[in-house]
């Protein structure tokens, strides 16, 4: 057993680190301060747009993909040690649908032509995705979906309402989940297709949080007309495409990483702010949930650690019942972060903005649409029934 | 990075799970619970012959020379299947200390007897005042000729009513800080004026009141230096930390698998209980709670192994593994339903010892504490 990286890991660690320390000292600072800025504020989009085509100078989008398309045939463990310092230091830079998702499911559904004309793109950052697949009566249930696709000629025409699609505002692209055969009323009757944002039919509506931010959208597609050479694999096997975006690394040990650093923050707040005339770092029980907080963090790592070993050395399907446990635990260790965070602020964990707010209103945006992350991506719900049927070998629940 | 145990370490594992499930079943966990001495002799001669006293003793002084990794790889085993007795007192509160700190003399004489399984040992630590730091030593040895004289009260002791020797720390400098005034003896435990009297607790674990009663120990026992005793103390408090966290780990896992059988087995409204959702999310919550302590288990262990310093990673993992013992226990206990209360059911056995192994060589509060001032709080 040996928990340490090779000197050859460790200096592409320092690598990493030495490139996004200096990126974001120019980082906008609403960045930081709501989790929906990046895809609200222009000029927090801007920045991860250079920031990607920084990236993608470096080979650093695609590292795990293979060398004919942009890719390094980097291993996972690459990808984990450059997600965790992504994580450290808050940055984004790359698209997470398009690379994170639509990528495997390319690499190992499509067909060479959608490769060639996809994925070059997405690894030189040029291109922006979402995901056009939860509807207002399709969830967790995504498989009962209704947008209709009928193949007219090279065509198809799409009808139908996409809503929570992240980033639609912004992207270029959408991966559409949608029926080609109404007799099928579950997975079996749908495809896979890339849509271009730009067609005419498609309309885009923001969904605003409690916190005001702009995030989510709803999509309506109206006579959208998507040339059949845009599926992805065949009529109706929509779905096992669909099982492919889950095919990439997926430790969450960013989001457990941007918990550490988060409490780095909460840590010097702490010893700088006073309350009753003493620091707030000493007083026990704010002690005892910032040390709380760090040891929920370090096990998160180690959960992380396990979840990429086993991604390592069993596979990504096998290492599936792991990544959805990692997946509930890094969402609600920020959840409970954030929750702790307002807590210690007092009065101040109120306070949106103005000189009054600390951390610019940081942990108060987050209080409001936090617990989006414990829905997205699978539900925690959804995500322990998972551990149980694959893990434990529960009969299915749902 | 590899997270993977040697096949040496998982012939070990196996090794030792098809032992204990062998001679160690619950039937026998529960009777020693009510037996005086709380062990099994003819047990103990068995793990002696298999070399589990002397796993970490260095083979010049009859051991197995093997590492503290492949000893926490035991302790998941022994937790597992609750074994009851001093192993753990003998082997992690007596063979460490006298391995890392003893003179060769002292070597030569204890740690051949502990490796054959002839000797029983234990620390005397703590004391009413129940604190694990320096502070907390008030038991007071005073020189006198060729031996020091111990006064006081030890409480919380394992195993010292069937220790032939226990490791005592006491005051034997009230000038000095707290941390610059302890010693190391190591005491015959059938010196006159030592009484011992098992304390009931929840695990039946044997934690014994040692009062000391104007007790001679010849000064050639001091183990380490005079006054330098608690940089050894808190070495090994390290050790132990981790040492419980195996069991702990291994216990959490028997939890989590009796309960996974049981939820399918047990029927109600015509179907397993495991196929309701409230149920299966109590089971997904134990298991991300015991992959994550299994974790910082092996990261700590495998640290103390490499001689890397550990403070925060052993209180991380002490920390977390304190909580998720006693979470797991407790929901697996919630599965069950009322049979999981009964003294008969094995799942209370678990449940029971997790309490006790929480506030063993520092509970939440203190590990938390440990962690805040690691994290420059």
């Amino acid at each position: 057993m040996d928990f340490q990286y090779t000197p050859e890991q460790e200096a592409l660690r320092k690598e990493f680190d030495d490139f996004f320390r200096e990126e974001m000292k120019s980082a906008p600072p609403e960045l930081e301060s709501s989790m929906e800025s990046l895809f609200e504020i222009d000029h927090c989009w801007e920045f991860h747009k250079q920031l990607g085509k920084k990236l993608a100078a470096r080979g650093w989008i695609a590292m795990a993909w293979p060398k004919e398309y942009g890719g390094r045939d980097a291993p996972l463990i690459d990808q984990f040690i450059f997600n965790e310092v992504r994580g450290y230091h808050r940055a984004q830079g790359t698209d997470p649908i398009g690379v994170g998702m639509l990528a495997p499911t390319l690499l190992v559904t499509a067909n060479d032509e959608q490769k060639k004309e996809h994925l070059p793109p997405m690894a030189r950052a040029e291109r922006d995705w979402c995901q056009l697949w939860s509807e207002p009566n399709a969830g967790s249930d995504l498989a009962c979906l209704t947008t209709r696709a009928v193949r007219k000629g090279d065509e198809y025409i799409v009808n139908g309402q996409k809503i929570w699609t992240s980033g639609a505002h912004r992207a270029d692209w959408g991966m559409m989940l949608a029926r080609t055969n109404p007799e099928e009323k579950r997975s079996r009757g749908l495809s896979f297709f890339l849509v271009d944002m730009k067609t005419p039919g498609i309309t885009v509506n923001p969904l605003h949080s409690m916190a005001r931010g702009h995030m989510f959208n709803e999509v309506f597609l109206d006579d959208v007309r998507v040339p059949a050479r845009n599926r992805v694999g065949e009529e109706n096997q929509g779905w096992m495409a669909s099982q492919m975006t889950s095919n990439f690394e997926r430790s969450m040990i960013d989001l457990f990483s941007k918990a550490k650093r988060d409490l780095e923050d909460l840590v010097q707040f702490c010893k700088e702010t006073k309350w009753n005339g003493k620091p707030l770092a000493d007083d026990p029980v704010i002690r005892t949930k910032l040390a709380q907080l760090a040891i929920d963090i370090e096990a998160g790592f180690a959960f992380s650690h396990s979840v990429v070993w086993n991604q390592i050395t069993g596979g990504l399907m096998t290492a599936a019942p792991l990544a959805c446990g990692a997946k509930f635990m890094a969402t609600e260790l920020t959840q409970r972060l954030t929750y702790e965070a307002c807590e210690i602020m007092g009065m101040y964990g109120q306070v949106a903005g103005s000189k009054w707010a600390p951390f610019r209103g940081k942990y108060i945006n987050y209080y409001q649409v936090v617990m989006g992350l414990n829905m997205g991506g699978g539900t925690s719900e959804i995500m322990r029934n998972l551990v149980c049927s694959l893990a434990l070998g529960l009969p299915r629940s749902w | 990075m590899n997270l993977d145990l040697t096949e040496e370490q998982e012939m070990l594992r196996t090794m030792a799970r098809d032992f204990l499930t062998k001679e160690c079943p619950k039937a026998l966990v529960r009777e020693l619970e009510d037996d005086p001495k709380g062990y099994s002799p003819e047990l103990w001669s068995k793990m002696a012959e298999l070399g589990w006293m002397g796993l970490v003793i260095p083979e010049e002084y009859g051991g197995q020379g093997m590492d503290f990794l492949d000893l926490i790889i035991l302790l998941q085993e022994m937790g597992r299947n609750i074994l009851p007795g001093p192993f753990f007192s003998t082997v992690v509160l007596g063979a460490l200390p006298i391995a890392f700190e003893g003179s060769d003399e002292q070597k030569k004489e204890y740690l051949p007897k502990l490796a054959d399984g002839e000797l029983i040992m234990t620390m005397a630590l703590t004391e009413p005042n129940a604190r694990y730091d320096a502070t907390g030593v008030s038991t007071k040895a005073t020189a006198q000729g060729d031996n020091f004289i111990i006064d006081g009260t030890k409480l919380f002791v394992e195993n010292a009513h069937v220790a032939d020797y226990m490791i005592c720390a006491v005051r034997t400098n009230e000038r000095a800080a707290p941390e610059e005034g302890v010693t190391l003896l190591i005491v015959d435990a059938k010196s006159p004026g030592i009484r011992v009297e098992v304390v009931p607790t929840i695990a039946d674990d044997k934690l014994c009141e040692v009062e000391f009663s104007n007790v001679a120990v010849p000064k050639g026992n001091v183990l380490g230096e005079v006054d330098k005793g608690w940089p050894v103390v808190a070495k090994i408090m390290q050790y132990a930390a981790v040492a419980k966290c195996g069991e702990m780990v291994g216990g959490a896992e028997a939890a989590l698998d009796m309960t996974v059988t049981y939820v399918k087995e047990r029927v109600q409204y015509n179907r397993p209980i495991g196929s309701f959702q409230a149920v299966q999310h109590f089971c997904a919550n134990m298991w991300n709670s015991v992959g994550a302590s299994r974790n910082l288990l092996y990261h700590a262990a495998w640290k103390l192994t490499e001689g890397i310093p550990a403070d925060l990673d052993i209180a991380v993992a002490k920390g977390w593994i304190n909580e998720s013992y006693n979470f797991v226990t407790e929901r697996a206990v919630q599965c069950h339903g009322a049979i999981g209360l009964t003294r008969d059911h094995d799942i209370g056995l678990y449940y029971r010892r997790a309490k006790a192994a929480e506030v063993a060589f520092g509970d939440g509060a203190y590990q938390r504490e440990v962690v805040a001032s690691q994290i420059g709080l």
